[in-house]
């Protein structure tokens, strides 16, 4: 492992600022996120903070994220591989937490749209508290995608 | 994987949590910039909370799995000059993230001031102390800095 950072071409350092510094803001936006709604107790202010959170920073840094490792992907050559060569688990299992989550993501913004719709029309708080679970798990598997990513256990 | 392995891991860990704390203290900051009664201002203290704890578990473990790994991994040395730039501007950002709570304090002990005194209405007061120009400034070069050290740790320059 120390071997291969210490091997990194010069040329990677740039895209993996941005992959890494997407990822940070991603955490961050679901940290303040999770945290606004799971504190927010029904007040609108509060709930919508929340929201916020994860649409104007998560959702900036997940593809800031997504599209700089797509760079380092393409420029580390995983997306022409020689025949009967296969990738590292731990680049299959990021990219699957990366994709996956950005899918739950979505769904989370979908649910947390509509549930501060319904907070401005007098409706409950149920698809808030959806959208905060999504977060909470999301919170979870990037923990673990992080992990995998540093420590590269394959 | 090794022992160095997990530390390293655990070591990228506290830098997300460090910046994951950065992030959650700009939203605050842009947030609390409405606020003008004492009862929202509290409200807020538990994201505080967690934003603070963020930062305490970031720049610990930053600093020792960091100084762990230049002792442990081969290659590196505690001497290589993007180690030491990386120690220095550790030490720079920790009073500036103080200060950037300190300027953020008033508006929270304020608060408390106002419940106490059964003061519920909006208070102008208040709202100045939210919008403190030198809170927003402390906060700003604080990212700056945590941001070189992210530069500093990605390019390792001279490495």
């Amino acid at each position: 492992m120390s071997i291969v950072a210490l091997l990194r071409a010069d040329s990677l350092d740039f895209p993996l600022f941005l992959h890494v510094l997407g990822a940070m803001i991603l955490v961050g936006g679901l940290v303040a996120g999770a945290g606004a709604l799971g504190f927010g107790r029904g007040d609108v202010r509060f709930l919508r903070l929340g929201y916020w959170s994860l649409l104007a920073v998560s959702l900036p840094g997940w593809v800031l994220m997504r599209v700089a490792g797509g760079w380092i992907y393409s420029k580390e050559g995983w997306d022409d591989l020689p025949a009967g060569a296969s990738k590292p688990g731990w680049l299959d299992a990021g990219m699957l937490i990366a994709d996956f989550g950005g899918l739950i993501l979505l769904v989370a913004l979908v649910a947390g749209g509509a549930g501060v719709y319904r907070l401005r029309r007098g409706g409950g708080t149920r698809l808030l508290e959806v959208t905060l679970v999504l977060a909470l798990a999301l919170l979870a598997a990037y923990i673990v995608a992080v992990w995998a990513m540093a420590a590269k256990p394959s | 994987m090794s022992f160095d392995d997990w530390m390293l891991a655990l070591h990228v860990l506290s830098a997300f949590a460090w910046v994951a704390g950065v992030v959650v203290f700009w939203i605050l900051i842009a947030a609390v910039r409405r606020v003008d009664t004492a009862a929202e201002m509290i409200r807020m203290q538990p994201v505080v909370r967690v934003g603070n704890a963020a930062v305490g578990i970031g720049m610990g473990g930053t600093i020792a799995l960091g100084l762990w790994l230049a002792f442990s991994v081969g290659g590196y040395n505690i001497w290589d000059g993007w180690i030491i730039a990386a120690l220095v501007l550790w030490v720079i950002s920790a009073p500036l993230g103080q200060r950037t709570g300190a300027a953020y304090m008033e508006g929270a002990n304020k608060a408390r001031e106002l419940q106490t005194a059964g003061q519920t209405d909006p208070s102008a007061e208040l709202l100045a102390l939210n919008r403190t120009s030198k809170g927003v400034v402390f906060q700003f070069l604080w990212t700056v800095v945590v941001l070189l050290i992210l530069i500093d740790m990605i390019w390792k320059p001279g490495a």
